[in-house]
């Protein structure tokens, strides 16, 4: 506005402007009138929805949360029976997606830098191998290729009483692969033991790091902190009285008791997803890496740098940069991909709210609360992300 | 100004669609000349398309007997086949006008939804099928049993309430596409599959090796199915419920595809009035006198339309049991057409 006064004298001669020929008074119109209509817009449908819905007494709000869920769920990370509330369903499904994202993140990495790696490997045989699983695999629908490994496991493995038993203990049939578990009053001594093992090695990484800057000293860090990661739980759990046994999985009528199960359609859904992301993830570790120029490999070696330290403190800091913007939205596919689950039968917020909207007949609400978790899953992701792009960014100096 | 016609033609536009909602089914179902019914994606018998492509199946003859009654013209009907979670918002958005897709009608489904049952044209249960050679004669053998169940279905629910009851451990496998979940079931995945007997039937059909799967003896809840409506018609509500009580009617009278025309001269009152020889009751309805003559004429009376889809007639081979009428020791007894 301001401009406006002081660039009417300049034009002398010409009558005084109206406000509606000045652009930026227009801007401004424009703006207000554009949320105006969209707050119209929204005001509208909620309320025509609202009105139907009660016009043809279908039932509204999220009063039905706190009923009875009354169906099981097949695989549950905390306790839950068909007796209890539909709000705990929902919480079961929801941990179970947060679990298949977390765990397939964090293999999609893994996996996806070694192939990513091996794309750039002077070893023909390897690069091409790696060349030809990126394009398969991101060509191929994910869909398909989580209905094709749910077929293999479920369909190739024998029933449960001729399972394959490799190892005493473990057990692999079309119900998925037991295991043993631990249990008893030493496994909290053994978890205490390896967070303080952990936080020990992080004060010797940091201390060790200070070392050297001032005297150039280095000293084993990893060696240590390997040392101390198994010795620590070890002396909890022995100081504690040595309380710990091995739950092993038994056949019992149709099943295993006992043990730890990773059933075949989590096993599924995990391959899946790992296996299509890290197609994506290695693209992304590829580019990053190609894009510091070869000069910084030769001027980091002329300074006798070794190879795998030229890696880690010239080539790594400078790819990340690259690396880090792509790989946020290649987790957060990998997130919202998870809710292709409910195809195969695993049982994710999806399949869960699914279920409930079916029961309930409260689909307006119940797609709210999938689109509710799920922005809030991703924004979380998103911000984590955004805070270490941020942390390993380039500092001008 | 470009803003203000926008704003303005906005508005009318807004404006228009809130008007676009309204109307009654009957009347829109007349206009447009079709039935649009909801059915399944396939379950032999109850709606399913045959080998040239057409869909046949006791509810689509159910859906064919509202075309019929409405139109004269048992053709005049599309089909969209949906999955168990889809059904009832498909009805409510009024995608489709009639569900006839085997749906149990359940006091929380007439309240709820905004939908309501009109009566029923199947009388079912739910029961569990089982591998032979698993060696299982009861379902309360299946202590700890993994059991394949499509999700959104009271056969979940009753699932859980039936092991529940009788303190028995069961782990589910639901699969929403019944084609996956069946290949999932004959894959070993699971002991047990369970619906209701009817389609435990049908799907029994499709297996590769069907003498090798029996069913259980226990049945775990009642499913009476049968088509649903919206709230709010009560017009349309009749002529569905009345269409399928003219099939009902017409068994027990004796009336068939094949004597119809012959029962025309027939001096039973209540045979004159289902086939509009005493005019009067077609009107009630909103329709032609002859609505359950183009019925029986065109699809046939309930027990042919049983016996073609899923009696003896079909692959299924069911027995009648409850579904025979009334006078046969059976539930199906419909209400008198005078």
């Amino acid at each position: 506005m301001s401009e406006s006064t002081t660039a009417a004298p300049k034009k002398t001669g010409s009558k005084p402007k109206c406000a509606w020929n000045d652009p930026k008074v227009r801007a401004v119109v424009y703006q207000i009138l554009v949320v105006v209509l969209v707050a119209l817009g929204v005001w509208y449908l909620v309320s025509n929805t609202l009105h139907n819905l009660s016009a043809r007494n279908i039932a509204t709000g999220f009063g039905f949360l706190e009923r009875e869920a009354g169906f099981a769920i097949g695989e549950a990370t905390i306790d839950y029976a068909p007796n209890d509330t539909y709000i705990r369903a929902l919480t079961v499904g929801l941990l179970n997606t947060l679990r298949a994202a977390a765990i397939g993140i964090v293999l999609a990495t893994i996996l996806g830098t070694v192939i990513g790696v091996a794309r750039l490997s002077s070893n023909w045989l390897v690069a091409k191998i790696a060349s030809v699983y990126v394009e398969v695999m991101r060509n191929v629908p994910l869909l398909l290729q989580l209905f094709f490994w749910y077929a293999i496991i479920t369909e190739s493995f024998p029933g449960p009483r001729q399972a394959l038993n490799p190892i005493p203990g473990v057990f692999l049939s079309n119900r998925g692969l037991k295991f043993p578990s631990l249990e008893g009053d030493g496994l909290t001594w053994l978890a205490g033991g390896f967070v303080v093992a952990v936080l020990a090695a992080l004060l010797l990484a940091n201390w060790s790091r200070c070392r050297q800057e001032s005297t150039g000293q280095l000293f084993p860090v990893w060696r240590v902190a390997i040392a101390l990661l198994i010795a620590c739980p070890l002396l909890a759990w022995w100081f504690s009285g040595a309380d710990l046994s091995l739950n092993m999985p038994s056949l019992q009528g149709f099943n295993f008791r006992g043990g730890v199960t990773l059933t075949p359609e989590f096993a599924a859904l995990l391959l899946g997803l790992v296996v299509y992301t890290a197609a994506f993830i290695a693209e992304v570790v590829r580019s990053g890496i190609q894009s510091v120029s070869g000069g910084q490999w030769e001027a980091a070696q002329s300074l006798g740098l070794r190879r795998n330290l030229t890696l880690r403190l010239v080539v790594l800091p400078q790819a990340l940069r690259v690396i880090i913007p792509p790989m946020t939205s290649q987790y957060l596919n990998l997130t919202k991909n998870s809710s292709l689950a409910v195809a195969i039968g695993y049982p994710d917020i999806v399949s869960v709210v699914n279920t409930t909207m079916n029961q309930t007949g409260q689909a307006i609400e119940g797609i709210m609360l999938i689109m509710a978790a799920y922005l809030t899953v991703s924004l979380s992701i998103s911000c984590f992300m955004n805070w270490y792009n941020a942390r390993i960014a380039l500092v001008e100096r | 100004m470009r803003t203000l016609k926008l704003a303005a033609a906005s508005a009318v536009l807004l404006a228009s669609a809130a008007v676009a909602q309204a109307g009654p089914t009957f009347d829109a179902v007349k206009e447009k000349g079709f039935v649009q019914c909801g059915v399944t994606t396939g379950v032999a018998g109850f709606s399913g398309p045959d080998s040239q492509g057409n869909w046949t199946g006791l509810d689509v003859d159910m859906c064919r007997a509202v075309a019929a009654a409405m139109f004269g013209d048992a053709a005049k009907f599309k089909v969209t086949p949906l999955s168990a979670v889809q059904r009832f918002t498909a009805l409510q958005s009024g995608e489709i006008d009639v569900l006839t897709r085997n749906t149990t009608l359940t006091l929380t489904r007439d309240t709820s939804l905004g939908l309501v049952g009109t009566a029923v044209n199947f009388y079912d249960g739910q029961g569990i099928m089982v591998r032979k050679d698993l060696g299982v004669k009861s379902a309360k053998e299946l202590d700890g049993a993994t059991i394949c169940v499509q999700p959104g279905t009271t056969s979940e629910l009753s699932l859980a309430d039936w092991f529940r009851s009788n303190n028995l451990q069961f782990q589910p496998v639901v699969v929403e596409k019944l084609d996956e979940l069946v290949r999932t079931f004959a894959a070993g995945r699971c002991d047990a599959f369970t619906t209701d007997k009817s389609q435990l039937a049908s799907v029994r059909t499709t297996l590769p090796d069907p003498s090798s799967y029996v069913i259980l003896p226990e049945t775990l809840s009642k499913e009476p199915l049968g088509p649903m409506v919206r709230q709010g018609d009560d017009a349309w509500f009749n002529v569905v419920r009345w269409s399928l009580f003219a099939m009902i009617e017409a068994e027990e009278y004796g009336i068939t595809s094949a004597n119809v025309d012959d029962m025309l001269k027939s001096n039973d009152p209540n045979v004159q009035r289902i086939l509009g020889v005493t005019p009067g009751m077609g009107k009630h309805l909103g329709l032609n006198d002859k609505w359950a003559y183009n019925i029986v004429k065109q699809i046939g009376n309930y027990g042919q339309s049983f016996e073609r889809n899923v009696g003896k007639d079909s692959a299924l081979g069911l027995e009648r049991g409850l579904n025979a009428t009334w006078r046969d020791g059976g539930l199906m007894y419909g209400w008198p057409i005078r």
